[in-house]
């Protein structure tokens, strides 16, 4: 049987230094060799590394992804399979992780849907990135990069980050180890008899620029779903491309630490028998819909699934695709319980999803993205302040003239995250 | 405020005028309180003075709602009261229409604070659980000693502006108004826990029950097209350069609406998208692709239509609430329907 040591470094500072390396629980950061890195991406014109640390009067906007720094030591499977060295299964071996540290990418805007972390304030309740030791990448492209290749080099550049900061874990002590075997399916189907069998369908937008999720390196727009373990998520199998809207995107992170796979591993053994994952892309067109989630289906009864979680990836159109999965498992014997949030309106008094269906019986919300807050100004902005008029939850004028900004929690970065990694739930009153 | 000024009103039963075969009575105006009144009263420690009680057949509320609201908004104007008081209805169904009907035309008309009380299966909880607190009251009178105590509480908050509590604390039916609030666990956690008591076919509760969509009856085609205006309508973002009126990416605030009379063709010299939910490179090399003003030009000019309405309408359909949508929705209808048009072409992304 296979196994995944997953050895976490805590880490307590991050500091810059001479040398790249862990030593009494900080980090220290070589920022000349790490932008040198980056830059060998020509479409990189310039990037500046800073640092935000939990409690700090600083703002981070506008933010694309974050991630976790992991790297594996021994053998010849990476993190981030696809993008970095080999495209081979990874969720396997050692991998090494950063525990506390998080890789944020920042600079010019590509779109609108990118977000917000404070690292104090009232908006640090919301995100469980504004307790992490930020590495904030604030990145410039060169002149007249379109669009994609613009997105690509951010995307590209968070992940080289995080692999190499990750490195410099595999070459220390770590403090915790936790073991993962990645049984296969005759030994899960043997293992614990009488236990019921669950799957976690993990929703990935496919649907074009900032609406994308990459599996092994491959824009999931071009994927039929794939059956992981739970391991391969850990060791970065999906990687983030999408922004749908920065309070329910899933970020890198969340896919490296899912929350969902977690608390199903937690319960493996004991009250069930967790099968694995399914990465299921989320297209825009009816036929796409039909066509995967009837896959899903497919897995799902090969897997002989009796139970099942799916987590949405945005909101809107990809309730369509939750709605129908809610039906066709419901009808097929397979208990479904949906994760999404709602836009409710900033009063609560809107409907929340864009589809139903009467199978969705047993629905887990992570907030109302509506919801209005203001923030008050920070000593220091990482990034593009002004970026808050036209992001995904602020408006013309939510910076207002005194500094403070105006906003829905819809802007702040994984506010309502639907793989529910947040405390945030609504409730009617 | 001190002293409370209370109207409330009772049906014939309560009112003590007779049984069923007083249901008929229309609505009449006593002063000071009649039976439930006066425990009001009492359990209000004296604050609460019902100065009006209103008592009407059941029969006649709902054969003459809307006379009845209207001679009952008049009397409670006259009367001036701080507070609207009805029932408790506990089971019975028209008394409890009549209720919850009552209230919400004092509290929205009249901005009169209104509450009642009503049993789960009376209709009348969803004539006005939307608009008014109604509280939750068993199905019989054996329940008035525990359910009294409780209008007069939430009533008090309400008028001395305390914080509301939830609807299990303060015992009122949900408006459905979703607020945010943290839970003691993750999202995933309770997500595996629903999962669970599901397998096991325990009761479970979803944390969204399922709201109600409208369903859209499909207009009926349009008899003669080549005489007909048309009008171009999208919810994809489509704006001159530059956003001029900031529609918001997602959510948005607004609809608005341009001149196209003199534009034959979309160009990403002069259009753009604003729109947060969709790639935009391609809506922004051609804004043609999601507002098709350059095939409906060339239509216009075939004959196939009569003429292309001067103006076209935009908002963001990208989270935004299905509230503001319908709204949206209805009036960009009203409008398009004062300037003639016969037809829509209506496009989403």
């Amino acid at each position: 049987m296979d196994e995944l040591l997953l050895r976490k470094v805590r880490i307590q500072d991050v500091i810059f230094g001479e040398n790249t390396e862990v030593a009494n629980h900080v980090l220290r950061i070589n920022r000349e060799e790490l932008v040198r890195y980056l830059k060998e991406d020509q479409r990189l014109k310039s990037v500046e590394i800073k640092i935000a640390r939990p409690g700090e009067k600083k703002r981070i906007i506008p933010v694309k992804d974050v991630l976790e720094p992991r790297a594996k030591s021994g053998g010849t499977s990476t993190t981030f399979p696809g993008f970095l060295g080999t495209a081979e299964p990874a969720g396997a071996g050692i991998t090494s992780v950063l525990d506390g540290v998080a890789v944020v990418t920042c600079g010019k805007l590509v779109n609108f849907q990118e977000g917000l972390i404070d690292m104090s304030g009232p908006c640090a309740d919301f995100s469980l990135f504004s307790k992490k030791l930020n590495v904030v990448l604030v990145m410039k492209p060169v002149e007249k990069l379109g669009k994609y290749e613009h997105e690509e080099m951010v995307r590209i550049a968070g992940v080289k980050a995080a692999h190499y900061l990750g490195l410099a874990g595999t070459r220390v002590n770590f403090d915790e180890e936790v073991r993962f075997q990645v049984a296969t399916w005759s030994e899960l189907e043997r293992s614990h008899p009488g236990l019921p069998k669950v799957i976690y369908v993990d929703m990935v937008i496919a649907q074009g620029l900032l609406h994308d999720n990459y599996v092994y390196g491959v824009n999931a727009q071009g994927s039929l779903p794939i059956v992981l373990s739970a391991t391969e998520l850990m060791d970065g199998a999906i990687v983030s491309g999408n922004c749908a809207a920065p309070c329910h995107k899933n970020t890198t992170y969340h896919q490296q630490n899912n929350p969902i796979v977690e608390d199903l591993l937690s319960e493996h053994g004991k009250t069930l028998i967790f099968l694995g994952v399914i990465a299921m892309p989320v297209r825009a067109t009816l036929l796409d819909k039909e066509r995967i989630c009837t896959q899903v289906l497919k897995m799902a009864k090969l897997l002989n699934a009796q139970g099942a979680i799916v987590s949405e990836d945005g909101g809107g159109n990809p309730e369509t695709d939750l709605m129908m999965l809610a039906r066709l498992f419901e009808k097929e014997g397979i208990k479904t319980v949906l994760v999404t949030d709602e836009y409710a309106g900033r009063d609560g008094a809107s409907q929340g999803l864009a589809d139903i269906t009467p199978e969705a019986d047993a629905i887990v919300t992570n907030g109302n993205g509506n919801q209005y807050v203001v923030l008050p100004p920070m000593e220091e902005t990482i990034g593009h302040l002004e970026a808050i008029d036209v992001i995904t939850g602020g408006h013309a004028g939510s910076l207002r003239p005194d500094g403070w900004i105006e906003m829905e929690i819809a802007g702040i970065m994984g506010s309502t995250v639907e793989v529910g990694a947040e405390k945030l739930m609504t409730i009617a009153i | 405020m001190e002293n409370v000024k209370v109207v409330h009103y009772l049906n014939q039963f309560f009112g003590q005028m007779g049984g069923e075969d007083k249901a008929g009575i229309p609505p009449q105006i006593k002063e000071g309180p009649v039976g439930v009144g006066q425990l009001i009263e009492s359990e209000s420690r004296g604050r609460f003075k019902v100065i009006h009680t209103i008592i009407c057949g059941d029969n006649y509320a709902a054969e003459h709602l809307e006379e009845v609201e209207s001679t009952i908004l008049k009397w409670v104007l006259e009367s001036r009261p701080d507070l609207f008081l009805a029932g408790p209805a506990f089971a019975a169904g028209r008394y409890g229409i009549a209720c919850g009907t009552m209230c919400k035309a004092v509290q929205q008309k009249l901005g009169i604070p209104a509450l009642t009380a009503m049993h789960p299966s009376n209709p009348g909880v969803d004539a006005a659980r939307k608009e008014i607190y109604i509280l939750e009251a068993g199905d019989s009178t054996r329940d008035m000693r525990r359910v009294i105590p409780k209008m007069v509480s939430l009533s008090q908050k309400i008028l001395d502006k305390v914080p509301i509590g939830l609807p299990q604390e303060e015992g009122y039916f949900p408006r459905g108004i979703r607020i945010n609030i943290r839970a003691e666990k993750r999202g995933s956690k309770r997500a595996v826990e629903m999962l669970l008591k599901k397998l096991r076919g325990e009761p479970f509760e979803t944390e969204l029950p399922l709201p109600e969509f409208d369903r859209v009856v499909p207009a009926p085609p349009i008899p003669d097209l080549s005489n007909a205006i048309i009008a171009l309508v999208t919810e994809g973002g489509i704006v001159p350069k530059g956003n001029p009126d900031r529609i918001e990416a997602h959510n948005a605030s607004k609809y608005c609406e341009y001149f196209i009379g003199d534009v034959n063709d979309l160009t990403e010299e002069s259009y753009q998208t604003a729109h947060g939910g969709y790639d935009p490179v391609y809506a922004n090399e051609d804004p043609d692709r999601v507002l098709p003003l350059d095939a409906a030009r060339l239509l216009e000019k075939e004959g196939l239509f009569a003429k292309l309405c001067d103006d076209y309408y935009v908002t963001v359909g990208n989270v935004t609430a299905v509230a503001s949508a319908t709204r949206y929705g209805h009036e960009i209808g009203e409008r398009l329907l004062k300037e003639g048009i016969q037809g829509v072409i209506l496009t989403s992304t």
